[in-house]
């Protein structure tokens, strides 16, 4: 039968260096003409132009940190430091509230991650891997959760935590960011064990382990890039929540960094505060580039799979 | 050991295997009803959550909607109907909030995929550096937006700027000039637009870009040697190809940009320029202390959220397993 006398498949396979010759019969040879020049200069522009204008505001907030108030409050701006002073950081370290706040964001933002983490990655194992009735439902609900206006109850929230204690403290604004972020974990974690393959934990479940035993020893090894990616991306919408930590905290006691630094002031009404401003806004953003830049691979991948929150 | 012997313990092994099987097999049934039990047990924890944290407070708000009631009040509160939505629409305020928030919305949500779609197209080439240009782009996305709105403030100032300190050296701006970018009412949305397409459009960018770099590239050769150019190749081919990622990445930016609350409250305050939908709602909930009213226009952003939702899980479909 002629298909039988088909000759094996790579017979017809051409080789990776045929097929760069080939495909050069069919593009222009690239030569050092006017236009081809243009076009590499216009190129390099737009990619230096991209590049100063997603980082320029942060260049900028760090060298005006670092400028003394007399050569930073001048006209025309000076686009580098000619003098280096840590004066304006000095000044926010020393500034009690503001440590405070640093400090209760620490708490808030860690709590809520660890609280999220844990009962969402049993929830997204259960969602991801165990066959349950009203599974589907239930998923349709987290993933509407994640896109929740959290305005919309901010008022009854409010009455909520006066009548529990919860008001301008750190458990209660724990556990109000547990509405986004435990959602949020869920959804992306639930995917993420979806795509894992299956034969391992389906060894250990015939060897006789409990589903929670598989979940423990077999998948979570696999999971932990996942659940560190997850883990950070919670944390960073946690520390940058703003209208919770507004609207739920009065005081020191449970002020968070962020409404601390939107309400950081001169020590004077004739002072311009900019500069402590500055400092400020690079102490409160520096651990979270880092953490992105650490794993900020997987961010891409994880933000496609989960959310499109920015 | 005779081989008698073998066979007759190697027969009872597998005897004894087939049993197990034949065990496992009739605990089908078990075994899935404790999966059944196992798995509600597990998602228990999010759904209290949901349902005490946020369905019961929604719940509220449309309760409370309807009544007078005040914080941090004595005095009884009674149910007066739909008196705060018709007052809420009598409201200059209200009608200028939303407009200010459509506005907001449509103008950030279509520069963000725009330029989000160009820088994504310009990155997808293949240029040295590549890694470093996209790393960079992570960084404002990254930035809480309290900061964003706090190094724009800055960068808006009228005097020291140094917005107005470029395009003055770059004799764009007349030298006794001093533009509060942020609070001249002229500018005043422009400047919260461009703090949220600068926060925004990277991200948007990466998302697209990730997009781009499925689509197989055998697609393009063939459409080179049937002579497509550039431009109808974007046209007829990238762009029917991106659509689903698109699709989803406009909807959300739409359903975020929609609450916005923190970038412009902390670059404007309470300011009628630029005042949100959220804002206003914000303001007069916990500023004015008025639980009742502020609760109408909270429930008008929770129906309008609701609908683009609604349409946005019917677009990327959860998977049916």
């Amino acid at each position: 039968m002629a298909v039988t006398n088909m000759p094996p498949s790579n017979y017809i396979r051409t080789s990776p260096d045929e097929l760069d010759r080939i495909r050069s019969r069919y593009t222009k040879r690239s030569k050092w003409t006017f236009t081809t020049v243009l076009q590499k200069v216009l190129f390099w522009a737009l990619i230096v132009f991209i590049v100063l204008y997603t980082l320029f505001p942060f260049y900028w907030a760090i060298v005006s940190s670092l400028t003394p108030d007399v050569d930073l409050y001048v006209y025309p701006v000076r686009y580098w430091p000619q003098n280096v002073t840590l004066e304006h950081y000095e000044a926010v370290f020393e500034n009690g509230g503001f440590m405070r706040a640093l400090l209760n964001s620490t708490i808030v933002s860690f709590g809520t991650v660890i609280l999220a983490l844990f009962f969402g990655t049993l929830a997204a194992y259960a969602m991801g891997r165990l066959r349950f009735r009203g599974r589907t439902p239930v998923l349709y609900l987290i993933l509407s959760m994640t896109m929740f206006p959290a305005i919309a109850i901010v008022g009854s929230l409010y009455t909520f935590m006066q009548r529990f204690d919860l008001y301008n403290t750190l458990h209660g604004l724990i556990i109000v960011y547990l509405t986004f972020s435990l959602p949020f974990i869920v959804w992306v974690l639930t995917n993420f064990f979806r795509a894992m393959p299956g034969e391992l934990e389906q060894a250990a479940l015939v060897d006789g382990a409990t589903p929670l035993r598989a979940l423990w020893q077999v998948l979570l090894p696999m999971a932990i890039p996942g659940l560190v990616t997850t883990g950070l991306l919670a944390f960073i919408s946690a520390w940058s929540e703003f209208l919770y930590a507004l609207s739920f905290t009065i005081n020191d006691d449970a002020r968070t960094v962020q409404v601390a630094i939107s309400q950081f002031t001169g020590n004077t009404q004739f002072e311009l505060p900019f500069a402590k401003k500055m400092a400020a806004a690079v102490i409160v953003t520096v651990p979270l580039l880092v953490g992105v830049l650490i794993v900020q691979r997987r961010i891409i991948s994880g933000l496609t799979a989960g959310a499109v929150k920015g | 050991m005779s081989s008698d012997q073998q066979t007759a313990q190697v027969t009872s092994v597998v005897e004894a295997e087939e049993s197990r099987a034949g065990r496992a097999y009739r605990d089908r049934g078990t075994l899935a009803r404790q999966q059944e039990r196992l798995g509600w047990l597990l998602v228990v924890p999010p759904l209290v959550v949901i349902a005490v944290i946020a369905l019961y407070p929604l719940f509220e708000t449309f309760r409370l909607s309807f009544t007078n009631e005040r914080l941090a009040s004595a005095r009884e509160a009674r149910y007066v109907g739909f008196e705060n939505y018709t007052d809420m629409f009598a409201d200059d305020q209200f009608w200028t909030s939303m407009k200010n928030t459509v506005i907001f919305t449509v103008s950030s949500v279509a520069l963000e995929t725009i330029l989000g779609m160009v820088i994504a197209l310009v990155i997808h080439s293949n240029f040295r550096g590549r890694g470093l240009v996209r790393t960079s782009m992570l960084v404002p996305w990254a930035i809480p937006t309290v900061v964003s709105s706090l190094l724009w403030q800055w960068m808006f100032h009228d005097t020291y700027g140094v917005i107005n300190s470029i395009l003055k050296q770059l004799r764009l701006m007349p030298e006794d000039k001093f533009l509060a970018w942020n609070a001249d009412p002229s500018t005043a949305l422009g400047a919260v637009v461009a703090v949220d397409v600068w926060k925004t459009t990277p991200f948007m960018a990466l998302l697209l870009l990730a997009g781009l770099q499925v689509i197989p590239g055998d697609v393009y050769e063939a459409a080179y040697v049937d002579g497509a150019n550039k431009v109808q190749q974007f046209l007829h081919m990238t762009l029917p190809l991106l659509k689903p990622a698109i699709l989803v990445a406009l909807i959300f930016r739409t359903l975020d940009a929609f609450r916005v609350f923190d970038m412009i409250y902390v670059l404007n305050g309470y300011a009628t320029e630029t005042m949100s939908i959220a804002i206003y709602t914000q303001q007069l909930i916990v500023g004015r202390q008025r639980l009742g009213e502020g609760s109408a226009p909270a429930v008008i952003i929770f129906i309008c959220v609701g609908l683009m939702a609604f349409i946005y899980t019917r677009l990327i479909r959860v998977e049916e397993a």
